[in-house]
């Protein structure tokens, strides 16, 4: 699969026996009647999804819609938000995270996250990548750790001369692609990005698709995107969340359909997720 | 579109366009002026009525003790005095600021932990005075055995207390100005809260909780009144007591120097009062210069 084109639409290869659902590929979490609530709002409701090993998994849809609540759930990061409430069951290879003998900060040790705004620590380059390292307790040389994890970001060359400088010099993109370089550092099974490429200029933006090309054979990946484009191009899986008001008037988050990306973007089965990708959303 | 024909005049500078931005900055300079012209006012006063004192026998004055002759009295006890109270003040600092990161980080946001941060508001602004009620019942009279009595040790934890509202403010209010952005940072790579907070939390706000824990210091260092109630002498006489004696024993400070040599009667008094005075500001400025030395340092590791 080339890494360099981006055309409008996608250019998926053919799952030839992948009948979403009877796949090969080991499930990494699976959500089954997900509901998140926020005090007495419910937020996001009812959402069934598995995520595969080692591929890509797109969250698109409207603001509001629930995908970053989703996402949060994966790795427990809705524990720090107080009114924040998860009923359903989250499983991570079969292991139920939200049971009450699982410690959220060992789930974030395998779990790592990207934010929506880059938000390296006010610390120098090197230390911000070590951050996580330090904290897990990892053995093995630090220097070592770094220049690997920074490597992996494709940013070791842009800042091996000066790795003692503060991160908060960089521009937005290469902070992004620390954040990602921190992410790695601690050697986790699966990256969750919050739309990381909001902040970003085209060109940065194409860089980290890029990136997450080339890692996506060694990390499974949830990404979260309002960017329909960047689904198209860097997804293996779609799913279409939306948010209809409730009785109360609320809105709430609905997944409303998840297949794979070639089939969301050229052939959905709902007219909602078409309108969505064509554009004509209303 | 706009549809009128662009005129070149439109974009030049008109005269009076922004009076209102005008007015006001003449305002905020006067402001700014009348600041600097009253403490500028102040340290005239000091240095001029010190005089005498400064440029003859400072050291000594430094130096000596408090005596009846006002060519050798001095105030080393104050200076002693109120050092000692400096330290231990400093030393219940970490109680605020740790009360500070129990509030911020810890409790639940409830009605009793509102109620917790009203009350800390209001105690800020009780009269130092009554802190020197509070002093004379706890430390004075219930923990005698302790403290001695009216030792340096109840005025110092008098004072303790006085501004141990403004750190815990001050405090909450650095650690609260914290982007959660460094919190979602360090969660998401597996800290713990602990973690977090040593790590992340801490050292972007120790700046704030500088500048919190310096004022306060100041302002333990210049208040006379609760050290009054607590039984703080103008001056005293000790014999050949150990350093453990002394602490349990009579004590003065420079506030209490300067009330001292003010109410004396002889007019060459007042040269002492201000000479005192100035001794005073320039303890006070010292700590606020270490204080800006740590900030400056901390801000550069942290790349700002
Ligand atoms: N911390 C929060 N507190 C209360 N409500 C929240 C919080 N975060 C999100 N919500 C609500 O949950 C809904 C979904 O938000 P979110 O997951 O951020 O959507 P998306 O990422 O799709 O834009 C929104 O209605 C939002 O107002
Ligand atoms: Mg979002």
């Amino acid at each position: 699969m080339s890494v360099t084109e981006y055309e409008a639409l996608p250019d998926v290869p053919d799952f030839i026996e992948d009948d979403s659902g009877s796949s090969a590929a080991a499930s990494v979490f699976s959500l089954t009647d997900l509901n998140v609530y926020y005090a007495e709002n419910r937020a996001v409701a009812d959402v069934n999804l598995e995520v595969k090993e080692r591929e890509i998994t797109a969250f698109i849809g409207p603001s509001g819609c629930g995908k970053s609540t989703v996402l949060r759930c994966f790795n427990r990061m809705n524990d720090l938000i107080p009114i924040a409430r998860v009923e359903g069951s989250v499983r991570y290879h079969g292991v139920d995270l939200y049971a009450p003998e699982v410690d959220p900060v060992a789930v974030r040790r395998r779990i790592g996250m990207v934010f929506q705004k880059p938000n390296p620590f006010p610390k120098s380059i090197f230390d911000n990548v070590a951050y996580g390292p330090r904290v897990g307790g990892m053995k093995g040389n630090m220097e070592d750790i770094v220049e690997k994890s920074l490597r992996r970001a494709g940013l070791w060359d842009e800042v091996k001369d000066r790795l003692d400088e503060s991160a908060l010099g960089m521009s937005g993109g290469q902070q992004q692609r620390l954040c990602i370089a921190r992410a790695i550092a601690v050697n986790p099974d699966v990256l969750l990005m919050d739309e990381p490429c909001s902040a970003l200029d085209p060109i940065a933006t194409g860089r980290i698709e890029e990136l997450m090309k080339e890692i996506q054979n060694d990390y499974t990946i949830v990404i979260v995107t309002h960017n329909m484009q960047q689904a198209a191009r860097v997804s293996d899986r779609t799913a279409f969340f939306t948010a209809e008001l409730d009785e109360r008037g609320d809105r709430r988050g609905r997944l409303v359909e998840f297949d794979e990306t070639s089939t969301i973007f050229s052939n959905p089965a709902d007219e909602r997720t078409e309108a969505y990708v064509t554009g004509r959303f209303g | 579109m706009r549809g009128d024909v662009f005129d070149p005049g439109s974009l030049q500078k008109q005269p009076g366009a922004d009076r209102p931005g005008q007015v006001f900055f003449g305002l905020i300079s006067l402001a700014v002026l009348a600041a600097f012209v009253m403490v500028g006012a102040v340290l005239w006063d000091v240095v001029q009525g010190s005089w005498d004192i400064s440029t003859s026998r400072m050291w000594g004055f430094l130096t000596t003790s408090f005596v009846s002759n006002p060519d050798a009295a001095g105030v080393a006890q104050g200076i002693r005095g109120s050092l000692i109270i400096a330290g231990i003040v400093i030393l219940t600092f970490p109680i605020g600021i740790g009360a500070a990161i129990y509030l911020e980080e810890y409790a639940t946001d409830n009605w009793s932990t509102r109620l917790i941060q009203v009350t800390v508001r209001n105690l800020a602004g009780v009269p130092s005075i009554v802190y020197g009620l509070l002093g004379l019942a706890v430390f004075v009279q219930t923990l005698k055995g302790l403290t001695g009595g009216d030792s340096v040790i109840s005025g110092a934890l008098t004072l303790a207390i006085l501004v141990l509202p403004i750190v815990i403010i001050t405090s909450a209010e650095a650690i609260r100005a914290v982007p959660g952005s460094y919190r979602d940072g360090a969660y998401g790579l597996g800290a713990t809260q602990w973690e977090t907070i040593r790590t992340q939390v801490l050292p972007a706000a120790l700046p704030g909780i500088l500048t919190g824990t310096v004022l306060s210091i100041a302002r333990a260092l210049g208040e006379a009144a609760p050290l009054l109630v607590v039984g703080a002498a103008g001056f005293y006489t000790t014999g050949n007591n150990d350093f453990l004696e002394q602490m349990r024993g009579a004590f003065t400070a420079l506030p209490m120097n300067i009330a001292t040599f003010t109410k004396e009667p002889a007019a060459i008094w007042r040269g002492h009062a201000a000479a005192a005075s100035l001794v005073l500001l320039v303890l006070v400025f010292l700590i606020n210069l270490v204080a800006i030395i740590g900030r400056a340092r901390i801000a550069k590791r942290l790349g700002r």
